[in-house]
């Protein structure tokens, strides 16, 4: 019962905020550009949570913030899983000095933090959301690639794959009947985890102005901003903190509801 | 063990060369000229020309790349195109903020975290340690920058007991100040390290609980106790010992969030400066002694596993993950 109620509650935090996205495609409060209000005006009247430094209504940059974040997030897993998965099914597949490279590579790699790859990438391409999502997305393809390549390994010392591949079937058949099936539960998982990791990182190179350029609203830059002024106005400081909490909360609940449901190994742990 | 200790230190050797090789590479790979940063708008070609001579970026690849290793074999990294500076002795004394920052952040965390994390496991079944395990779920969802503004508002600007931001002009000269810019970065740091930590922790030690082993001994008549300190603690210790060494090694680096947060003027902002202003020798020389500090903290981390569990001697390289 409690396996599905963690996976529950987080579809619930991250569909409200996908929600939100949503909804902010087709309508929201003000326009996002609209400078027309009162300076750091507190909650109520006619801005629900009261506005900027710049007059802006800060329920819009919500708004539009949340449609970053989920691209960064979304953008950056696709990415990741795309390289990933791919590098490390042909290392593990390679196996000799090509697999020894691939892997001393990818150890080398992940031992940098993904903020600080992502910065490099970012500070040779420009600072734009799609260089933050290509970096991130990089960033996190190594540790993809690590993980993807110690299951499958794991999955061709099995024994029926060597009865499989006796009996003639072909490598990429054996890949698709045998090794994906075996190995995305984890990957899925682990995803996920990448998911909430993608959506912090965007917002730490935001807040290091790294991030999507003026006037693109994205969280990270909203608390720079806010930064400040955070004692004279402080719903433009927490607002977008906590909205980056319940959506990494969400996904990351989802991650744990996934692990538990899909590994009946670990099911009695977390059922107590 | 000597053996093992010459194969595992060219091991070393070899990741830094390759790594350096990388890089280099892909440093070279930026888009703009070096020599843009040393000559105004609009200078004419021949000025350009001039710029890139004198730093060298007009050679071959090849050329460059072996100026730069020789360089780095008698202790020199360059100097700086922007400030014209060395960028040794920079290094040096950004390290001076960020080793203190990051040693007493990681210490810090270990201390919460270790705990935390085994009665988080081994208490599951009560209120206080799913509230542990809870917490810590809302600690990895926390921004860092974020959590570090709050605390600001809280104890710095509200309180009034420490300051919000900076270091001393004159560093370590008066430790006592030092001491106290840096009381609110090490607890940010430590406090979302901890999250994640806890987690692993409670992981391990799951591990360990459920173990065969363990029940064994408590059938024996061993206490708990006894039981955990004899076979529990050196195998759950295993796994989150190459977990240590990967965050400590990322915090390094990992820093520079935080370090914006507070105005330190420590490794992190060093090489976020470099990149903004294409600095080349700058970015290359931190990332260097940052490489070499990863890698040696990987070394350190396997020789720890190894004295501890006799099960990795057969391997080169223990990590558990």
């Amino acid at each position: 019962m409690k396996r599905s109620a963690t996976l529950w509650t987080g579809c619930v935090l991250a569909g409200l905020i996908a929600l939100v996205a949503l909804v902010s495609l087709f309508w929201l409060p003000y326009d996002a550009s609209d400078t027309s209000g009162t300076r750091l005006a507190g909650p109520g009247g006619s801005h629900l949570l009261g506005t900027d430094k710049l007059g802006r209504d800060l329920l819009t940059q919500l708004m539009t913030g949340s449609r970053i974040a989920l691209a960064a997030g979304l953008g950056s897993v696709a990415i990741a899983a795309l390289v990933g998965i791919t590098l490390g099914l042909v290392a593990a597949f390679a196996q000799g000095w090509f697999d020894d490279t691939v892997s001393a590579f990818l150890d080398i790699l992940i031992a940098f933090p993904t903020l600080l790859l992502a910065m490099l990438i970012v500070s040779a391409r420009s600072a734009t959301l799609t260089s933050a999502i290509i970096a991130i997305g990089l960033a996190q393809s190594a540790i993809v690639a690590r993980l993807t390549r110690i299951l499958v390994k794991r999955v061709l010392a099995q024994d029926y794959i060597t009865a499989s591949r006796t009996s003639g079937t072909s490598w990429p058949r054996i890949v698709g009947a045998h090794v994906l099936p075996n190995i995305w539960p984890t990957l899925a998982v682990n995803l996920a985890l990448q998911f909430g990791l993608a959506v912090l990182a965007e917002a730490s190179l935001s807040y290091l102005g790294l991030g999507a350029p003026p006037p693109n609203a994205s969280w990270g830059r909203m608390l720079q901003e806010a930064q400040a002024t955070f004692t004279t106005a402080p719903a433009g400081a927490l607002a977008p903190g906590i909205l980056l909490v319940l959506l990494v909360i969400g996904v990351n609940l989802v991650a744990d509801g996934l692990r538990d449901t899909l590994d009946p190994a670990r099911r009695r742990r977390t059922t107590a | 063990m000597t053996g093992y200790l010459l194969r595992r230190l060219a091991f070393l050797v070899v990741s830094l060369v390759l790594a350096s090789i990388v890089l280099f590479v892909l440093l070279r790979m930026l888009p703009g000229d070096p020599a843009n940063a040393l000559t105004s708008v609009g200078a004419s070609p021949e000025q350009i020309a001039a710029a890139r001579h004198s730093i060298g970026s007009d050679r071959p690849l090849p050329e460059q790349f072996t100026h730069w290793i020789g360089q780095l074999a008698t202790g020199d990294l360059g100097t700086s195109f922007v400030s014209s500076l060395p960028v040794g002795p920079e290094v040096v004394q950004r390290l001076s903020v960020t080793v203190p920052l990051t040693l007493s952040a990681f210490v810090l965390a270990v201390l919460i975290a270790v705990p935390a994390g085994f009665v988080a496991a081994h208490k599951r079944r009560t209120w206080y340690g799913a509230l542990l395990s809870g917490v810590s779920q809302l600690g990895i969802a926390v921004p860092v920058f974020w959590l570090g503004m709050i605390l600001v508002v809280v104890f710095a600007l509200n309180a009034g007991w420490l300051p919000s931001g900076g270091f001393p002009q004159d560093g370590w000269s008066d430790p006592a100040q030092a001491i106290r810019s840096l009381v609110l970065p090490v607890v940010t740091i430590a406090l979302v390290m901890s999250a994640s930590l806890i987690r692993y922790v409670r992981s391990a030690t799951l591990d360990v609980l459920d173990s065969d082993y363990l029940r064994t001994s408590r059938a024996l008549g061993s206490s708990f106790g006894q039981a955990m300190w004899r076979h529990g603690l050196r195998n759950a210790s295993v796994p989150v010992i190459s977990i240590l060494g990967i965050e400590l090694a990322s915090t390094l680096l990992g820093a520079v969030v935080v370090e914006s947060v507070f105005a330190l003027p420590g490794l992190g902002s060093l090489l976020a400066t470099g990149i903004a202003q294409h600095d080349y020798p700058v970015i290359q020389g931190v990332l260097f002694v940052s490489t070499l500090a990863v890698l040696l903290i990987g070394f350190a981390a396997d020789l720890v596993q190894r004295a501890i569990d006799p099960r990795l001697r057969g391997r080169l390289s223990g990590g558990a993950r």
